[in-house]
């Protein structure tokens, strides 16, 4: 233990004193704010720990301009940013599935981004396996951004404007795909969500006064729905039938990368944070309200062989507990988060 | 503890990147250390072959073992983890990691560096990436997830990629679209081989060894699965199709030649 203290206090110094050789310029002197990573009390332990890609405020802030900018994709009109937009926790507002270049549409809702660094899968059928190995995905999809990552990377190199980014995060100009996904996700990796009202109230502070009703619908939460939606993160990050009906594309989900067919129709079970802002929901986008959802489990299950086990009945509550639990979900919105202007689009 | 583990960690990660940014250093060999005599360089050579013909991309006609034609537009692979296996010792390359593909000549060859002096008699090589590095996030150089070899709907490198037409092909305009992939459990799509040499190399001092290596493009099609392009025109994903033809290519590679 001590050991690993005085080891971490003398890598800590290293750093620093690279830092003062190294860094020629800070980016916005006037703006620096420290950039920190904590894992907020009684989480678990990230999945991501920035290994190889130390967390810094430049890091961070070359990620942020990056995850903003649409000349990562083909036509220069779709960014990260266009369809994870941080008023609607990081989902897309009103579009049942995502929308990329040429108005081309995807297959799948867009899933809000929060506390990324926990998730040990990206997607909803889980086929990215590492936060880093994330964004190429986007950016590639004929669909989505659609251009190549060797030419997103040209882009970037040929832009002027990223030169000092990079000698600040990195200490030299040198661009290249890791630095991109490094630095990307530094941005994603520093989005910690964890001061919703539920927050408060778990961690008894001021702020975190639950009403009756919300109450109540925090005790039918844990008996009906944090099995999968296993708190603090709200998701247990697994695989799972929900007892949605396919849809016409047959989106057969998790099995599209396993090639099970035990994995037929499962998804990754989505966390719930900020769940009041991300509508509409499902992996396809075709429920519009939280009160919808809620009674998509009450009253919607379509059984099918690989139907999660603990949705064979439904879940059986009363209107009154239904209007409980949904307000329950609203204490999910951590309007800090949403509203944080680090993580923001910078202003031009 | 926890309180302690992100905090250090992090500083463990920033004295890392401080190491990367800041001093060009290479990492230390660990078998350097073991060599009293000495280290010189062998290089692996690589030629693309389709039989007894070499490739050539794009306009050459060549027949499958079943007979089936075809035209061969792309071909690449990647060789990882290359061992040399000595008398006296294993030589086992560090950050080994190389894509090589037809179509830039100067990736098919490259030196082993570093090599204790010794008689080697054979090189273990691994067809495709390694698990761990499939995992690990954004790589840089071969695995630079940029030189297009590389699945982004399922993370994880193509280990093998091979295009081209056949007219037995029913794919649309007779493509033939090979690409495998899979780092892990039962559809893995990498193949560790060890070749043995046709004559002992000696490394020693201002002997610089070549080993000649030929990959035969029909390894993909014929033992110990002979593919009729009129049934299996195209793999794209992990499954019975991709393993037939990585068993395949387990016997794609033979070493032709080697010695000063």
């Amino acid at each position: 233990m001590k050991k690993t203290v005085v080891g971490g206090i003398v890598a800590v110094a290293i750093a620093a004193m690279w830092v003062a050789s190294c860094k020629k310029e800070t980016i916005d002197p006037g703006k620096w704010q420290p950039i920190s990573f904590n894992v907020p009390k009684g989480w678990p332990a990230p999945a991501y720990t920035f290994a190889n890609n130390a967390l810094t405020y430049d890091g961070f802030v070359l990620g942020r301009k990056l995850f903003y900018d649409v000349r990562l994709s083909k036509d220069s009109t779709v960014s990260c940013g266009t369809c994870h937009q941080q008023f609607a926790g990081f989902a897309q507002l009103g579009h049942d599935l995502s929308h990329g270049v040429n108005d081309l549409l995807g297959t799948r809702n867009t899933p809000g981004l929060a506390n990324m660094a926990w998730h040990t899968s990206f997607f909803w059928d889980g086929g990215v396996n590492h936060l880093e190995s994330q964004p190429i995905a986007p950016i590639q999809n004929p669909v989505e951004m659609a251009l190549p990552m060797a030419e997103a990377v040209q882009r970037v190199k040929n832009a002027n404007d990223y030169r000092t980014y990079f000698e600040n995060a990195f200490g030299n100009d040198t661009v290249n795909s890791q630095r991109i996904f490094r630095a990307l996700a530094q941005f994603m990796g520093a989005m910690v969500s964890a001061d919703s009202k539920y927050d408060k109230y778990m961690r008894a502070e001021a702020g975190g006064t639950m009403t009756a009703s919300e109450l109540n619908g925090l005790t039918l939460f844990r008996q009906h729905c944090a099995t999968c939606h296993k708190e603090p993160l709200m998701s247990d990050f697994s695989f799972r039938n929900n007892g949605l009906k396919p849809g016409t594309q047959n989106d057969s989900g998790r099995a599209h990368i396993t090639r099970d067919v035990a994995d037929m129709y499962k998804f990754k079970v989505p966390s719930l944070r900020n769940v009041a802002v991300t509508a509409p929901y499902m992996h396809d986008g075709k429920v519009k309200t939280l009160d919808d959802v809620v009674e998509h489990y009450r009253t919607g299950i379509y059984s099918s062989p690989t139907l999660d086990p603990s949705l064979a009945t439904g879940i059986a509550i009363t209107d009154n507990e239904k209007h409980d639990l949904v307000n329950f979900l609203k204490t999910l919105t951590d309007s800090t988060f949403i509203k944080n202007p680090l993580f923001a689009e910078p202003v031009k | 503890m926890k309180r302690f583990t992100i905090p250090v960690l992090i500083a463990m990660g920033s004295l890392i990147a401080a190491t990367n940014s800041c001093v060009k250093k290479d990492p230390p060999n660990p078998t350097d250390t073991t060599s009293t005599d000495g280290v010189g360089k062998v290089k692996l050579e690589f030629s693309n072959v389709v039989g007894s013909s070499n490739l050539s991309l794009g306009n050459q006609w060549y027949k499958n073992p079943n007979g089936d034609s075809f035209k061969v537009n792309v071909f690449n692979y990647y060789i990882s983890n290359v061992k040399l296996n000595g008398a006296k010792r294993t030589y086992t390359e560090t950050e080994s990691y190389h894509l090589l593909k037809q179509e830039n000549t100067s990736s098919l060859s490259f030196d082993l560096t570093n090599v204790p002096y010794d008689t080697y008699t054979s090189v273990t090589l691994m067809i495709g990436v390694d698990s761990a590095r499939n995992v690990s996030g954004a790589q840089t150089g071969a695995l630079d997830p940029a030189n297009d070899m590389f699945w982004t709907w399922k993370t994880g490198y193509i280990m093998a990629k091979m295009e081209g037409v056949s007219p037995q092909s029913t794919n649309v305009d007779n493509m033939l679209i090979f690409h495998i992939g899979g780092h892990a459990g039962l559809w893995a799509g990498q193949r560790t081989v060890t070749l043995n040499f046709p004559t002992p190399i000696k490394v020693e001092k201002d002997a610089f060894n070549h080993v000649h290596i030929a990959a035969d493009v029909n390894g993909l099609f014929k033992t110990p699965y002979e593919i009729d392009f009129s049934m299996l025109s195209g793999v794209m994903s992990i499954g019975k199709e991709s393993q037939m033809i990585a068993n395949n290519y387990a016997n794609m590679l033979s070493v032709t030649y080697s010695g000063l």
